[in-house]
């Protein structure tokens, strides 16, 4: 890290949740309130086909069911009031000036939302390297480099533009890795989901940039359900980026995503989220309940999912990005830090689920916990009968500042093969007295010491992220710490 | 009388009490070293050699609970820890810290562009600062590998040693305290630790050696020797007191101290 970079830390470290303002911007949005008439409404708004509204109709039939049968998950280590899921608005989006022929047609609100975020869509200013699809409220606004991707044959676009341009792949795909039966928060995604990104990787193609999805949240009282659909074909690599704020407001959103990852024979899918969802005020009103559910499978040989995720923002976090691990050889990586201040509440891990044989996971979690902050690790491992020669390593470490955070580690294992080699280690450390001192007596800032103590706490995960990902979710680590020391 | 004795002193201790982890631990300590001055404390296990230094560096959990501690004739008390470090009292640790993940070289940077910076001198750069730090590096025979490494994180007590020396001599402090610097090490590291020790000796420049032992007096030689017994000063001298009290043993100054 550079000076420059250090420097800016130690000005973020003081600094209140940015991202924090409202656009005002001229929404479509429809009442409060789920039942069929909003599913088809989205559905036909969007121009599905048929099968596509049919399986968004099961599966709010099922989701009904569950929410009667009152079946919402409680085994997380979280507490929240009940959600009233008929007093949430379930699609919400800027209306669009005209028809849209390119990029600089967009609402020069919304680039200038985006710009104030730090992510440039119009055409002078992108990021170099980094095409992005921004997704603002319910739909998708724009797609950059779309046409030096095609060259390539990679399809890289909104999940309504899929739809339509790409039926095949989608329906091939669409709920493979996570049914919509999957879960309750998946169930609700898969009815109401209203845009995301889809992108498709072909046979042998490496992607020469990284694609990235830029989620804003913007009107209020409305939920955010997207869906993210990656697939790399066979020998095909992709790196993935996720961002994702919203707006300071009083009251709790909801946001259920879903994400699906597909990697087939010797393709490999790299996935990195920084998450800063708005967390609440500091007495803990507000924020984002992000209940996320991401799942990648490795169906063909020598595959390899990588999910890298920094988890700073939200309310409430409930997510555990998985790997199905079906291909002989191969590989599932999850590398987490998550951090809580104030009131915040994370129950985060992973699943690795060995199948196939000389599989092999490794699951690096890092959670820290400031303030009032309550930190779960939930991860379960489990080799299955067939899956010769797995191999699991895990670490779980947790930090804690101050005495009113807690950390919680539920690791399960289920091993059901006994050519298994399954590791797990777990410490929980304080950020000491004697460490602070050290660095305050070569002269470094209390404030500075703790994040460069964090930072190298988080090492091991940070290194993960492609580089412009790494300095900001470094920066993030630095405000969300804010009133954590002194 | 020692080199550069007769200005003013750039530290003074009057009548210092302390107490740490609820215990009195210093009652009543004078002290006075001038700029170009090396004094050695020496005293038994639990005579409040520790707790002096910590006073002088500002670690929170020491408490002054009396007198003046007078940096350059400004109230040293009123600063925390960081500011202390940044005007130049350097504290050699007796048990250097671990920071695992950050480099070695990350944390000399950061520390030495902080003190830059309060005296208003432009921050380094990383090319910059290598060069530095690896003439300091020779100083001490300290491997390179080291600044790659997390701060102190699987160092040998020998490493961690230098690594303390290496600091100092890329800060260039006006004040250093070295706490049982000669702890742990055997008679190589202690003669490349004393080595680095001396060749930052400066007129400009004070230090105060605490130890346990005189062998490492033999390797910095003092100015003046003091022996804190019972949390006193109870006897002072030049460096012959320290082969002195080798001889006889710290029975001989307890008694005094009675």
């Amino acid at each position: 890290m550079s000076e420059s970079e250090n420097a800016e830390l130690a000005r973020l470290a003081n600094r209140e949740y940015r991202y924090g303002f409202v656009t005002d911007i001229e929404s479509e949005t429809i009442p409060p309130g789920l039942d069929e008439s909003v599913v088809r409404l989205i559905s036909a708004k969007k121009h599905e086909p048929e099968w596509l509204l049919q399986w968004r109709l099961r599966a709010l039939h099922r989701f009904l069911e569950m929410l009667e049968r009152e079946t919402e998950p409680t085994w997380a280590h979280v507490s929240y009031p009940k959600i009233d899921y008929q007093s949430i608005i379930y699609y919400s989006a800027p209306k669009p000036k005209a028809k849209l022929a390119s990029l600089d047609e967009v609402d020069p609100e919304l680039l200038a939302t985006y710009e104030k975020l730090g992510i440039s869509l119009s055409e002078q200013k992108r990021l170099t390297g980094v095409a992005v699809d921004a997704v603002f409220d319910s739909v998708s606004v724009a797609t950059t480099f779309k046409a030096e991707l095609e060259k390539l044959g990679i399809v890289f676009c909104s999940f309504s533009e899929a739809v339509h341009k790409h039926p095949e792949l989608v329906r091939e795909y669409l709920g493979s890795v996570v049914p919509y039966s999957d879960n309750f928060f998946a169930c609700l995604n898969s009815a109401v989901f209203s845009d995301g990104s889809f992108a498709y990787v072909p046979k042998g193609v490496r992607c020469p940039m990284e694609l990235s999805t830029y989620f804003r949240i913007n009107s209020a009282g409305t939920g955010q359900f997207e869906r993210t659909l990656l697939v790399a074909d066979a020998g095909a690599y992709v790196s993935y980026l996720e961002g994702c704020t919203a707006p300071q407001r009083d009251e709790n959103q909801l946001h259920a995503a879903v994400v699906e990852l597909v990697a087939l024979d010797d393709a490999e899918i790299k996935y990195s989220t920084v998450q800063n969802w708005y967390p609440g005020d500091k007495e803990g009103k507000g924020g984002i309940y992000n209940f996320v559910t991401k799942r990648g499978a490795c169906r063909g040989a020598r595959s390899k999912i990588s999910w890298t995720q920094v988890e700073t923002g939200s309310a409430i976090t409930w997510k555990y990005p998985s790997c199905i691990l079906q291909g002989d050889d191969s590989v599932g990586e999850f590398y987490s830090v998550a951090m809580t201040n104030h009131h915040q509440q994370a129950d985060t891990g992973t699943k690795m689920l060995h199948i196939g044989k000389n599989t092999k996971s490794t699951i690096i979690s890092k959670g820290i916990s400031a303030g009032r902050g309550q930190q779960s690790y939930r991860g379960l491992v489990r080799i299955g009968p067939k899956a010769n020669n797995a191999r699991n390593y895990s670490q779980c470490d947790s930090l804690l500042l101050g005495d009113e955070c807690g950390a919680h580690t539920f690791p399960y294992l289920e091993v059901k093969n006994p050519s298994a080699t399954v590791e797990h280690e777990a410490t929980t450390s304080k950020i000491g007295e004697d460490q602070l001192f050290y660095c305050r007596q070569r002269g470094i800032s209390e404030e500075d010491a703790v994040s460069m103590i964090v930072n190298g706490f988080c090492k091991q995960v940070l290194r993960e992220l492609p580089m412009e990902f790494a300095v900001e979710a470094q920066n993030l680590l630095g405000v969300s710490l804010e009133g954590a020391v002194g | 009388m020692p080199q550069g004795g007769h200005g003013a002193p750039m530290l003074e201790l009057v009548d210092v009490y302390a107490t740490a982890g609820g215990a009195e631990i210093l009652k009543g300590v004078d002290l006075a070293i001038r700029p170009g001055e090396v004094h050695a404390i020496m005293g038994p296990n639990g005579s409040g050699k520790s707790t002096l230094a910590n006073v002088l560096a500002g670690r929170p959990s020491v408490e002054v609970t009396r007198g003046a501690v007078r940096f350059d004739g400004r109230d040293l008390l009123a600063l925390p820890a960081e500011e202390r470090a940044r005007q130049g009292i350097f504290l050699a640790f007796q048990y250097p810290v671990e920071i695992p993940g950050v480099a070695n070289m990350y944390f000399l940077k950061a520390a030495l562009n902080a003190v830059r910076n309060h005296r208003g001198e432009p921050e380094l750069d990383a090319i910059d600062f290598l060069s530095l730090a690896r003439e300091k590096m020779k100083l001490v025979e300290m491997d390179e590998k080291l600044m790659q490494r997390s701060v102190n994180e699987g160092f040998s007590g020998g490493e961690k040693k230098r690594n303390e020396i290496l600091q100092m001599a890329i800060l260039e402090p006006r004040l250093a305290v070295l706490d049982e610097t000669d702890s742990g090490l055997d008679i190589d590291a202690l003669r490349i630790v004393a080595g680095g020790v001396n060749a930052l000796r400066h007129p400009a420049r004070a230090m105060l050696v605490i130890t346990h032992y005189q062998r490492l007096l033999d390797y910095i030689v003092p100015d003046v020797v003091h022996v804190l017994a019972g949390g006193r000063i109870v006897r002072s001298g030049g460096k012959e007191l320290a082969l002195e009290l080798e001889e006889k043993g710290y029975g001989w100054v307890e008694g005094a101290s009675a």
